[in-house]
């Protein structure tokens, strides 16, 4: 595979269609399929199609292919539309493996298999993108580089057969030079970079917007690499934590060096009485929560501690969290995200049976309760069991289902003057168990203490940057390719006539308006579109 | 000419290639990634028995140690705790140590317990969940088995039988 040396002495890298200099046409094939040159990457060998050798070049104009590129691109979006046929798995309840079937029957089982349930983690997805990052950087590597060299070469003086088929074209037989001088103004004054060789002239103007595509992917895969620093341990971090009114708990992902109290959740409703304008709307709706909120302190541990140590903490800021209010302390953000009541204690009142004389109130810390509570003049309860979440198993025995307070159930022993070695009685929430013979006494229940508990959302993006400057760079590429045209006017002696043919990427009519003006008040004829209307325009890709 | 370019399509492909395979390998093992993986030094933690005594892992640096993590709640505790206490009993002078973390429970839930299966062991009550969180456990119950200068040796979640829990101890022997 040689390189091709053309008749002006310019050498050629294989594959070239239009000579990189003076622009003549090198396959001839080519030359004869149409009147007018197709100019795109301006004919240069973008494609190597022969160096086809090795596996590694095998791989590149694979990827190196446009067709290619489109075809991942179109896999891609059908995979995503078929994505959100079936919730994905984070909005399901059951277990995967079960929900689909269940739900959709063998098109679930078969969605759930394919692994559509988890779609932006499943391993063929990730590699459809992947690819289509690879095709981006091949297919413009490419392009630009033959491109650039090309547009580099090219010379002023440019072959017959290259100016007669653009798309614009003259010859003026009636020279004056006065006309040229006239036409070389005027291309200043519309800020074209002039070029003269033998008396011809290359007038040039926006040949960086032929970059444009180029700076657009540039920025893609910047996003893309944004995206892909999100599995980095410790770039991204998306938590949950749940913290009572009171409490302190460690911020996860912050190396143990965070933590944060709840004062106090507040949760406000929208008061007919006062916001008079929305009063329909209470009215339709019920109650329509105006704010959540949790008042919280950021501490950071001083020095280091042990997990199971008391840290020593010291006070960063006190902050009132509400949603999209979130705190922000060193790249992290700590979002109200939920809340839940808990039940935090229950009180029982020691009362005789007979007489309902009460013998004084225990209240139970559900969280830590007491062995014994002593009420004095010989009366005392005693905590033999606690069933934090109390049920029976399949022997009918109490158990506790979890070590949460949802539904608390006791073994007490009552001990009063009358029966010292006390009477038993097993309490949970509406149910009183009690041994055969009648006790003489009971645990009353008297009420409940709930406290709020706030769920927020710990997250951390340190990818963001990336993405953003990918995004920035995307949009300048967008910009750069839309807003500029390349122009190139073409005015040049041959065959004792003077030839001008011009060439844009884009917007011929401007091209047109603009030779207008560069033409005005010369004897020059004026450019005839060769296309003659057929298209309109027709753009780059 | 012909070799450079090859050569520069290599590079370009080989780069290329390593990022996509350390995407899809970060991906798939996000899930499974442990906070604390055999070969790892086991986080060391201070906290205080029911008996009041404080246990700091590291003081057992020469003696195995198997930590245990578990709830009263939890079935497969329950039924795992009486090998534990036997196996603790033929073990103890031999070098093993059990420390057994439970999960942010009241001291009379754990204390009942302790009674009622008669443990011998010392049972501690991570009551802010920050050992658990250091060792990233989720599953209960979890045992992690570390040697004798504070390697975690294997990791293990799920219900234990006697006979597991023996080999456990005797490879953590010193």
């Amino acid at each position: 595979m040689k390189d091709v040396k053309c008749e002006c002495g310019h050498v050629n890298p294989h594959g070239t269609v239009l000579c990189e200099a003076c622009g003549k046409v090198l396959d001839e094939q080519e030359a004869n399929k149409s009147k007018l040159l197709d100019m795109r990457y301006e004919g240069s060998a973008r494609r190597s199609q022969t160096y086809n050798k090795t596996v590694i070049d095998k791989i590149w104009n694979f990827f190196s292919s446009v067709k290619v590129g489109v075809w991942l691109i179109v896999i891609t979006l059908i995979a995503s539309i078929l994505g959100t046929i079936f919730p994905q798995e984070m909005y399901i309840n059951l277990p995967p493996e079960v929900y689909y079937e269940q739900e959709h029957g063998w098109v679930g089982k078969l969605y759930y298999q394919l692994g559509f349930h988890d779609l932006y983690s499943s391993w063929w997805y990730l590699l459809l993108i992947a690819m289509i990052g690879i095709s981006l950087v091949i297919c413009s590597l490419d392009r630009v580089v033959p491109l650039y060299k090309a547009l580099k070469a090219q010379r002023v003086t440019r072959n017959e057969g290259f100016l007669k088929r653009q798309r614009l074209f003259s010859a003026s037989s009636n020279i004056s030079e006065h006309d040229i001088e006239k036409i070389k103004d005027h291309l200043k004054l519309k800020r074209y970079h002039i070029r003269e060789e033998n008396g011809d002239l290359l007038a040039e103007k926006g040949r960086f917007s032929r970059w444009g595509p180029y700076v657009n992917h540039v920025g893609l895969i910047i996003f893309l690499i944004g995206g892909m620093l999100r599995f980095i341990p410790g770039m991204y971090v998306y938590e949950n934590l749940w913290v009572k009114e009171g409490e302190t708990a460690l911020i996860p992902e912050t190396d143990g060096k965070y933590y944060l109290k709840n004062k106090e959740f507040i949760l406000e409703h929208y008061d007919k009485e006062k916001d008079r304008t929305f009063e329909q709307a209470i009215d339709r709706a019920g109650d329509v929560v105006k704010n959540y909120q949790s008042n919280v302190v950021l501490y950071k541990e001083k020095g280091e501690s042990l997990p199971g140590e008391k840290p020593d903490l010291q006070k960063i800021k006190e902050y009132k969290v509400k949603v999209n209010l979130p705190l922000k302390f060193e790249g992290y953000s700590v979002y109200q995200s939920s809340y839940r009541s808990e039940l935090v204690a229950m009180t029982f009142s020691l009362v005789k049976k007979d007489s309902s004389q009460s013998f004084g109130d225990i209240t139970i810390d559900l969280k830590n309760p007491k062995k014994e509570y002593n009420l004095g003049n010989g009366y005392s309860v005693k905590i033999i069991n606690y069933f934090p979440d109390f049920e029976f198993d399949d022997n009918g025995e109490p158990i506790t289902k979890s070590r949460v307070p949802n539904n608390p159930a006791f073994v007490f022993r009552m001990i009063s003057p009358e029966k010292p070695e006390g009477e038993t009685s097993f309490v949970a929430i509406q149910q009183t168990i009690e041994p055969p013979g009648e006790n003489a006494y009971k645990m009353a229940f008297k009420g409940i203490d709930t406290q709020e508990v706030s769920g927020f959302t710990i997250s951390k993006d340190s990818t963001l940057w990336v993405i953003i400057l990918g995004g920035i760079i995307f949009m300048i590429g967008v910009i750069q390719g839309s807003y500029w045209n390349h122009r190139r006017i073409w005015v040049q002696r041959k065959n004792g006539q003077i030839w001008i043919a011009a060439h844009t990427n884009k917007n011929w009519y401007g091209l047109k308006r603009e030779l207008e003006f560069v033409l005005a008040d010369t004897k020059l004829t004026f450019p005839k579109d060769q296309l003659q209307g057929e298209h309109e325009e027709k753009e780059e890709a | 000419m012909k070799k450079r370019r090859l050569v520069t399509r290599t590079i370009i492909l080989l780069v290329l290639g390593a990022a996509v395979v350390y995407t899809l390998y970060a991906n798939f093992t996000k899930d499974s990634r442990l906070k604390v993986d055999v070969g790892d030094q086991a986080p060391d933690f201070v906290l205080i028995d029911m008996d009041g005594n404080k246990h700091q892992l590291s003081d057992y640096r020469g003696q195995g140690v198997f930590l245990n993590f578990w709830g009263t709640w939890c079935p497969p505790c329950k039924k795992e705790m009486p090998y534990i206490n036997n196996q603790y009993n033929q073990f103890k002078d031999q070098g093993v140590q059990v420390l057994s973390v439970d999960i942010q429970e009241s001291e009379l839930v754990v204390n009942q317990f302790v009674e009622q299966y008669k443990l011998d062991f010392p049972i501690m009550i991570d009551k802010d969940k920050e050992v658990m969180t250091a060792y990233g456990v989720d599953l209960l119950p979890a045992t992690f088995l570390i040697d004798k200068n504070g390697k975690v040796v294997k990791y293990h979640t799920g219900e234990l039988t006697e006979d597991k829990v023996r080999e456990f101890m005797e490879s953590i022997k010193p």
